[in-house]
């Protein structure tokens, strides 16, 4: 792991060119500097900057094999299961290298929630599905508290009032998009700051779509959301910033409403009007 | 395909022409083929199957009833001292009943022809109750014996009576007492609770499985105890925790090249580590267990691989996304739900074993054993090699219990793998 200070980061992505935008740092949440993945020999990651920003929904967007999930994974280091997989950069959380030695990468996943492309509930209960993650962090001790964040979290995530009779009946038994919302309150249950979600949409049918897009938006007021998507249409409704990944390199990030309206880069037109990807 | 290519279409189109019907028939033709191919395998294997089972339970009916002759035995103070019962002579009491009932018969080898029809064990199940009850010392009791076995044969009609005296094992002196004995009601046939419930014995009237399954039963707990930890021990770690390297690889091809060794090559490491090395009891279940569960690894860690394997890694992802370590995912998620998989494999990995025969004859569990192991440290046989002992013994009656014997152990079997079936479509899981 290549240690090196914000400052020098900070310096030494200024002295490049300026294609990549940085925007303030004081709001961001998650800063990244330099960021290379490497999957044994391919270099998936070629030097990512990027600033995610406080209580915001940031949207990455890019063509197939971009490296935008890459990145995501990054975040939480889901990529640590990955045997080949090599991160090399700094990714800073509120002043912490999350890829520190000394960091618990078990700690990080608790502060770093993620909802998968694909529904994923546990096969257990409705109630355990919510209630494991808050058991193995020790949130909650009592069986009252536990059923309070297991209410809080599934009407978090719109869910409650469509469930709160079965709670014992088994999470896979859900429709995809209650599922869906059923692994967005798991993550929530955990009390985290920012919830990854790695083309939460790409499963559901449009309704249960605008539903989880709604959802994001009230969650904005509360976490940092970070989202992979391959709809154009989507990362335009529900984000604030954009960030543009091609072929591993971040081609352009800015405020969404500019790289939709006014793209710097040919690329990123290219992609947005439809002319590739 | 080239004459359409070619523009030589008739009229109707493509599916007109004689090319593409004959092609359609073949095709057909072939799918045919396959189907009567494969009914043809089933039915030449259902009919051996067939054949096995008639076969067996054709000449190992016979071994689940046993002959049985009613005495009338004077239980006198002068035999049995009512000090020490154990000590009594009941082999007198016995031999007087039968003189008693055939008076006429002096001469001493008429008379030892006549002791023969009854079992010889059968001074024994006097003994055994009298001691049990000292009470009876002085009285007139009524007791039934196993018939002798070349009796039990004559009963069940397996020895012709027209064949001449010399070339059978009953003489016509023995079938007139029998048929006395017949005459007034003192010959039964009831079921044989003897072949469960007792041991080995040198008289095929007595011998029975008990010791057997007894020392099958301990040496498959051992085998259980021993593989299924380590099987999935070894199977986590293989499947989610090793590194992919050439280490890896050689253990991996190892074991499943473990998977193909001859099971005797494992009775003769058995031999030469547990027994010559370690100086672990001979013939011993632990023994046996620990042999059959160096058979059983390999199979249990396939399958609790492939079981491992097969849980969608969503689910690992999802547990590990809300902080879970990897011990913890493992334990509270993909394990729980690879466990049916895991279950599935081992029983059929404990069925064989169960049904494994040359490496317990190298560890000394075929020896002559008459009573049913105590523990795990008795000498005892096992359901295959007691089979194995009974098919080597030249009386006639255990002819007919070596193939009871393989009736019970595939009883066994067909039982374990039910339980195999009955879990995995109890479990099955869907995602």
């Amino acid at each position: 792991m290549q240690t090196v200070t914000l400052a020098e980061n900070a310096q030494r992505a200024e002295g490049r060119s300026g294609a990549v935008r940085i925007p303030a740092a004081a709001a961001a949440k998650i800063v990244a500097r330099d960021v290379n993945v490497y999957y044994g020999d391919a270099h998936a990651l070629k030097g990512v900057d990027l600033d995610i920003g406080k209580n915001k929904v940031t949207a990455l967007i890019g063509p197939s094999g971009c490296g935008k999930s890459t990145f995501l994974r990054c975040l939480n280091r889901m990529n640590d299961v990955i045997d080949s997989c090599r991160v090399v950069g700094s990714i800073v959380m509120d002043g912490k290298d999350i890829y520190d030695s000394s960091l618990d990468v078990v700690q990080l996943r608790a502060h770093v929630g993620m909802v998968f492309q694909k529904p994923n509930p546990f096969p257990k209960s409705i109630y355990d599905n919510i209630a494991y993650g808050p058991r193995i962090h020790g949130i909650g001790s009592g069986k009252t508290e536990l059923d309070e964040i297991v209410q809080t979290s599934l009407e978090k995530a719109g869910l409650w009032n469509e469930v709160k009779d079965r709670l014992s009946e088994p999470g896979t038994g859900l429709s995809g998009g209650q599922q869906q919302r059923l692994c967005i309150a798991r993550a929530i249950a955990v009390n985290p700051e920012v919830i990854l979600m790695d083309e939460p949409c790409s499963a559901l049918d449009p309704i249960a779509t605008a539903k989880i897009e709604e959802l994001i938006d009230e969650l904005r007021e509360n976490y940092t959301i970070v989202i992979v998507t391959h709809s154009m249409q989507q990362a335009a409704r529900v984000s604030q910033q954009t960030a543009f990944f091609h072929l591993g390199v971040l081609v352009e990030t800015g405020d969404t409403d500019e790289v939709f309206t006014t793209p710097r880069d040919e690329r990123t037109q290219g992609y947005i009007t439809g002319r590739f990807g | 395909m080239s004459d359409i290519t070619q523009g030589q279409l008739p009229p109707g189109g493509i599916r007109e022409s004689d090319a593409y019907r004959a092609r359609l028939s073949r095709r057909h033709a072939a799918d045919r083929r396959l189907r009567i191919y494969g009914i043809g395998a089933i039915v030449v294997a259902l009919g051996l199957l067939v054949i096995l089972f008639v076969s067996l339970i054709l000449s190992g009916a016979s071994a689940f009833v046993q002959t049985h002759i009613r005495l009338d035995l004077e239980i006198s103070a002068e035999h049995v001292s009512p000090d020490d019962p154990f000590k009594g002579n009941f082999r007198a009491i016995v031999r007087e009943a039968m003189l008693e009932r055939f008076p006429e018969v002096s001469s001493r080898a008429d008379q030892r022809a006549l002791f023969e029809l009854v079992s010889s064990g059968a001074q024994y199940m006097a003994r055994d109750r009298v001691v049990s009850d000292p009470d009876l010392i002085g009285q007139r009791i009524s007791m039934v014996f196993p018939a002798a076995d070349p009796i039990d044969q004559l009963n069940k009609g397996a020895i012709d009576r027209n064949t001449p005296e010399g070339q059978r094992r009953v003489s016509d002196k023995q079938i007139a007492w029998y048929d006395t004995l017949q005459a007034e009601g003192r010959v039964s046939t009831p079921f044989n609770w003897a072949l469960f419930f007792s041991a080995d014995s040198r008289f095929p009237e007595l011998a029975g499985l008990a010791g057997a399954i007894t020392g099958s039963a301990y040496a498959l707990l051992v085998c259980f105890v021993l593989s299924f930890p380590i099987g999935i021990a070894a199977a986590i770690y293989l499947e989610e925790f090793a590194p992919k390297n050439r280490w890896t690889d050689l253990v991996e091809v190892n074991i499943n090249n473990l998977a193909a060794v001859p099971s005797i090559v494992f009775g003769l490491l058995g031999l030469a580590v547990f027994l010559n090395f370690f100086g672990l009891p001979r013939s011993a279940p632990l023994v046996g267990g620990m042999v059959l569960a160096l058979m059983t690894l390999p199979t249990i860690i396939i399958a609790a691989r492939a079981a491992l394997k097969s849980v969608p890694p969503s689910i690992r992802e999802a547990a590990l996304g809300v902080g879970a370590s990897r011990h913890q995912a493992m334990m509270h998620h993909v394990l729980p739900l690879a466990m049916p998989g895991i279950l599935t494999g081992t029983i059929i990995g404990m069925a064989q074993a169960l049904g494994e025969t040359a490496p317990l004859l190298l560890i000394g569990m075929n020896a002559f054993i008459t009573a049913p192991p105590g523990g795990i440290f008795d000498p005892s046989t096992a359901l295959p090699t007691q089979i194995f002992i009974w098919a080597d013994s030249p009386e006639r009656g255990f002819v007919s219990r070596t193939s009871a014997g393989i009736l019970v152990l595939l009883g066994f079997l067909v039982f374990m793998n039910a339980i195999a079936v009955y879990l995995r479509k109890r479990f099955t899981q869907r995602w």
